[in-house]
Order: structure tokens, then sequence, then C-alpha cells
């Protein structure tokens, strides 16, 4: 791809520019609600205190203590907002979400695994067990769908996938039942939330998160050149195979490591993409970063509706999201003419 | 003129060959199934011999016998036969009619909105009996009449109404776990239940709902059995052949929807059965013929196998849809590759 392809007409830079801030604003309000919103109310100049680091009113300290779950759910949105935009990059299909295509499935069955079997403890140990099982559950159902005539289609990726996802989730069960001590704490993991978050088990994380942005930021333009389809791009002079593994890998480290920390939420990588792709177009340039900003938005939402619905409770972000996500996946499927297999 | 008579007597001699291979594999299955039903009765913890099961099943009072055979072993037994039969029907009815093995009943929701129905019934709402039956029906019903009208669109595209059903699915998964995660007393085992399917804590008043739907539903599905093979070569050669689409097809998800939902309500969605039976099925039964009895048939001999090994044969006890569950993924595997490269049919 030269750089005179990429260019775009300064009108619609122009448009992007607009509409980047408007998406930046907006998630920097969800933020601040996220810290504001929650069982107990808590005034504007408790937040400005915990920011500030003092926890000492229990306004303040409810404050603080929703400062790193506010970081996580940003983190987490925008990291399944952008591995989902990478996957339909990479394969070419409206349909591709960590969940569908049972991602997070091979994430959760390699931590299960992992701790069941190996008895890992560590959260580095947890992130690469899931990271491990993602790449490998993502290898393999990219595989499976793409046989036969036609190539990977939306449906024989989506059927791989939900057909992976129920023999994994049968698979984690059968680890999990002999092990009592362990069930409780996997059953309410495989919700997927982001409550009862930390700084210091959000740490070990952030390096997985930055490689996974960096690439994927960085992979982008190469992204456009695959959208024009295998021939023409490899005719562009592009190592399709080489940017198709890289820029997939990006997508299995960030929704991998985010499976590790929150369990398995659906719908976000699905749901942010088809929304931005409205708002910009298809130029993954503007495309990716805007998944991942709209992706933080949706999570931070969600998560806040969550608290909101189920007062004095809250519901995990994990149902909020599948319940708003299975629609608009419904409506997508409806929209689309679907090649029949 | 001669030619035309001996090609015809080649035809009826392959027929009738087919026609006698299929009553013996028919035959063979049965026979399976009634020695797995004689292993569960006879093996368990214990042996009792079959002089004193028979004399049980009798009943007569056998001491030592009377109550595992009769209060544990032959619910379970009858159970998971009757399970089977609805769940291995069920699935190749969804299967035949979609004309994709993928398109199976556990993977497009409507085992998914039965059991999501009967989590909230038990958890939410604190009732239980025939009342959750019925629920778990009527929620797979209209579970099923949802992605039916949600994939309508000047008609019904198979591939739209599986992708819908997998987003349905999906979404109830979620509701389901989410349930079970915040039920006040949370008991593992029965949440597994909803989750993987069990024949645990059977009673034998449970069979006749199964019964029942056996008898209704599956009659009709197989007085349709003609159709459902038209069906199988796709819409306009059925339509050509003179099958009524549209009715055949409301007609086929009802039954097909009605026994996976009170199988479902009573044993939990035993995972894959549905799934699996009728690929397996067709594998046995080779080409040509309904595959309504016999995918029935194998579907009860996999509960029963299943229940049997996740009871003795495993380190630990398992309820039957965790076995059917591992066993199935890998053939689960196999199947993806050899549907996809031979382009969908079953």
């Amino acid at each position: 791809m030269t750089a005179r392809a990429g260019a775009m007409p300064g009108r619609r830079a122009a448009r992007n520019t607009l509409a980047l801030a408007a998406v930046v604003l907006l998630v920097a309000l969800l933020c601040a609600l996220s810290v504001a919103i929650g069982t107990r109310d808590v005034g504007w100049d408790d937040i400005a205190a915990a920011l500030a680091g003092r926890a000492e009113t229990i306004g303040q300290a409810a404050s603080a203590a929703r400062l790193p779950r506010t970081a996580l759910a940003f983190l987490a949105g925008a990291a399944l907002g952008l591995s989902g935009a990478l996957l339909q990059g990479v394969t070419r299909n409206p349909l591709a979400d960590p969940g569908i295509l049972g991602i997070n499935m091979g994430a959760a069955l390699a931590v299960v695994v992992g701790v069941a079997w190996f008895s890992i403890t560590s959260a580095q140990a947890y992130i690469w067990a899931a990271i491990l099982g993602a790449g490998l559950t993502a290898v393999f159902v990219y595989v499976i769908g793409s046989l036969g005539r036609g190539g990977a289609t939306p449906l024989k990726l989506a059927l791989a996938g939900a057909a992976t996802s129920v023999a994994f989730a049968s698979l984690v069960i059968a680890v999990v039942l002999p092990r009592g001590d362990i069930a409780g704490g996997i059953q309410s993991w495989q919700v997927g939330g982001v409550g009862g978050a930390t700084f210091v088990r959000l740490a070990p994380v952030l390096p997985f998160l930055a490689t996974g942005f960096a690439i994927s930021l960085l992979w982008a333009r190469k992204l456009n050149a695959l959208a024009l389809g295998d021939d023409l791009a490899a005719g562009l002079g592009e190592n399709v195979a080489r940017t198709r593994a890289i820029a997939g890998l990006g997508a299995i480290l960030l929704c991998g490591a985010t499976t590790a920390v929150c369990g398995p939420i659906g719908f976000v990588g699905l749901v942010v993409p088809h929304f931005c792709r409205l708002l910009v177009g298809t130029d993954h340039r503007w495309l990716l970063p805007f998944s991942a900003l709209a992706g933080a938005g949706l999570l931070l939402a969600s998560d806040i509706l969550g608290r909101i619905l189920a007062r004095p409770g809250e519901l995990d972000v994990g149902i909020v999201t599948a319940f708003v996500g299975a629609p608009f996946f419904i409506w997508i499927v409806r929209r689309q003419r679907l090649r029949e297999l | 003129m001669a030619i035309t008579t001996t090609t015809l007597a080649t035809i009826a001699a392959a027929r009738h060959r087919r026609g006698r291979r299929r009553r013996a594999i028919l035959a063979g299955l049965v026979l399976l199934i009634a020695g797995m039903l004689a292993l569960t009765l006879m093996l368990g913890q214990s042996f009792t011999p079959p002089g004193q099961v028979i004399r049980v099943l009798a009943g007569q009072e056998v001491p030592g016998a009377s109550f595992t055979v009769r209060q544990l072993r032959l619910p379970r037994a009858v159970l998971s036969v009757l399970a089977g039969f609805c769940f291995g029907m069920g699935g190749v009815a969804f299967q035949i009619m979609l004309r994709n093995p993928l398109a199976s009943p556990d993977i497009i929701g409507i085992s998914s909105g039965a059991s999501a129905a009967a989590v909230f019934a038990i958890v939410v709402l604190g009732i239980s009996g025939p009342a959750v039956p019925i629920l778990a029906v009527a929620a797979g019903l209209g579970v099923a009449l949802a992605i039916y009208g949600l994939s309508f669109r000047g008609g019904v595209a198979g591939t739209r109404l599986i992708l819908i059903g997998i987003g349905v699915a999906a979404m109830l998964h979620s509701f389901i776990a989410y349930t079970l995660s915040r039920a006040p007393a949370w008991d593992l085992q029965q949440a597994l239940r909803w989750l993987t399917g069990s024949v645990n804590g059977a009673q034998l008043g449970q069979a006749l709902p199964l019964l029942a739907v056996l008898a209704l539903a599956g009659g009709v599905l197989l007085s349709r059995s003609r159709d459902l093979e038209a069906l199988r070569m796709g819409e306009d050669t059925a339509a050509a052949l003179g099958v009524r689409v549209g009715p055949t097809r409301t007609l086929v998800i009802a039954c097909a929807v009605g026994m996976i939902a009170v199988a479902t309500a009573i044993t939990g969605p035993i995972s894959f059965v549905a799934f699996l039976s009728g690929p397996i099925a067709a594998r046995i039964m080779g080409s040509g013929g309904s595959l309504l009895l016999p995918s029935a048939l194998v579907g009860a001999a996999l509960v029963l196998v299943g229940d049997y090994c996740g009871q003795f044969l495993m380190p630990g006890r398992y309820p039957v849809g965790v076995v059917t569950g591992a066993l199935g993924a890998p053939y689960l595997i196999y199947l993806i590759v050899r549907v996809n490269r031979a382009g969908g049919s079953l």
C-alpha cells in the first residue's frame, strides 16, 4: 500500500476528527459516571478527593474503590473492541467475535486446566494460559471453518465456533467437577465481570495489552490491503499470510489477556466495530482506534447500567453486554445477505 | 425390453438388500440398548444377579435388591432411554430440515431456551415439580418461534436461522450462567444438571411426560418421515416432489422442539446427544431410508453408555452430560472437517 492509496479527502478526515473528539468526550464522561454511580451515592468533592489519593470518608473510600474498576472496564472494553475489529479484518467476516468464535471459551478452558492440573496460581501464569488457549482455539476454529467449499464463510466460522464452545464448556465442567475447592470461583468467573478489581491485580495484564494495542495500531494499514481480498493484496506486494498471522496474534493477545482478568465477556468485539464502521468508514487506521475507544465506552456504560439496574446489588457486565449485543448480532445477520453454505 | 426388466430386477434386488441391511442394523441397535439396560439394572456399585432383577421387575420383594433396582437403577435406565429417544429424534429432525448436521437444537439455542426457563423457574421463582417441564417446553417453543420469526425475511433461509440461533444461544448461556452464579443456596449438582444434563435422582414418574411427547410428537414426525426425506434434498426439490414445504417445516419444528424441550426439562440439556445421534446414525445406516428411528435408537444408546461411563468407569462420578460432551468433542472435530469438505449435507 502506498501513501497515495491511503490518503483520504480532507473533509472525511475533518469529520472523523470531530467524531473522535465526540467519542473521547463521551468516554471521559462515562469514566466520571463510573466513579460516581454505585450502591452508595457520593458527591463530586469526594470524588475529587479520592482522585487526589485521599480515602478519609466512606464516600471517598467508595470512589477510590471504583477507580481501578473503571480503569479495568476501560482497558478491557478497549481490548475487546479492538480485538473484534482485528478479527473481523483478518477473517473478513462480519460475525467474527471472540465470544462467537469460541476463543473466550478456549481461554477459559486453558485457565481451568492450568488451575486444576498444573496448579498455577500467579496472575502471570493465568494470563499466559489464557493467551495460549485463546491462540490455539482461534487457529483451530479458523482452520476448521475454512475447510471445504468457499473458504471461511460466516456460517461455517460461526458454527465451528459455537460447536467448539459447547465442547469446551463440557470439558471445563469435567475438569472442575471433582474439585469443589475451585468450582465456585470458576463459576462466577465464567459470567464475566469487572467487579472487585484492584490496581495490583490489574498490573500484570498491562504489558500484554500494551503489546496488543501496539501491534494492532501499527498493522492497521496492512489490514486495509487485506480488505481488498487476498489476491489483490498479494498483488499490491503484501505478505498476506504474515499480515493475517500478526494481526491475529494481536487480537488473541488482547482478548486472551482480558479473559484472564475479567472472564469471558461476549459481544463487545462484535458490536463495536460495526458501530464504528458507520461512524468512520472502513479505513482501519481510523477504525481500530475508534473501536478501542468505543469498546471502552460500551463496557463502561454496560458496567454502569448493571449497577443501576440491580440496585442495591449489581449485574455482572458480561450479562449486560450479552443482552445488548445479541439483538445487535441478530440485526446484523438479518441485514446481511449471507451466502448460503 | 429385456434390458428394462433386468434393470428393474437389479434395482429391486438392491432395494431389498438395503431394506434387509437396515432391519439388521436397527435390530443390532435395539439389542445394544437392551444389553445396556440389562447391564445398568444388574451391575452398579454392587452386582445383582439377573434372576433377582427379573423377580424385582415382576413386582416381588427381594431383600437387598428391591430398593437398588426399583428405586435407583430402573428409573435411571428408563429415563436415559426415553430422553435419548427424544434428543436423538428431535435433533435429527432439525439437522435434516436445515440440511446441516451442525444445526442441531443444542447449538442453535432451543435447548438453551428450555434450560434457561427451567433455571429461572427453580432459582428465581422457586417452583418445582410438573410446572418446570411445562415452562421449559413453553420457553423452548417460544425461543424456536422467535428464531424462526427473526430469520423470516421473505422466506426463511437456513443460514440466517442457524446464525440467529447461535446468537440467541450465546445470550441465553450468559443468562443461565448468571442466574446460577447468583442462586442463594447454590448447589453444584443442581447447577450442573442445567448446564450439561444428568439423570441423577431420576424418578419413574418423570417418564410420563417423556412417554407422552414421544407418542405424540414422535408419532407425527415418523408419519411425516417421507416429507422430511424430500426436504433433505432441498426445498425446491421437495416442493417439486409435491411436499408442502411451509406447513411441513412448521410441523417438524413444533414436534422436534416439543421433544427436545420436554427431555431438557427433565434431564437437562445432555450435551451433544441431539447433535451426535443423527450423524452417527447416518454413518452406520448408509444412504437411503429415514434417519428418524435409527437416530432415536443411537440417542438412547449414547445416553445409556454415557451415564454408565460417568457412574462407574471414571475416577469420580460425573453426570452423563459431561461424558457425552467430552466424548462428543473429538467426534465433533471429525464431523465438522468431514461435513465442510462434503459441502454441508448430513
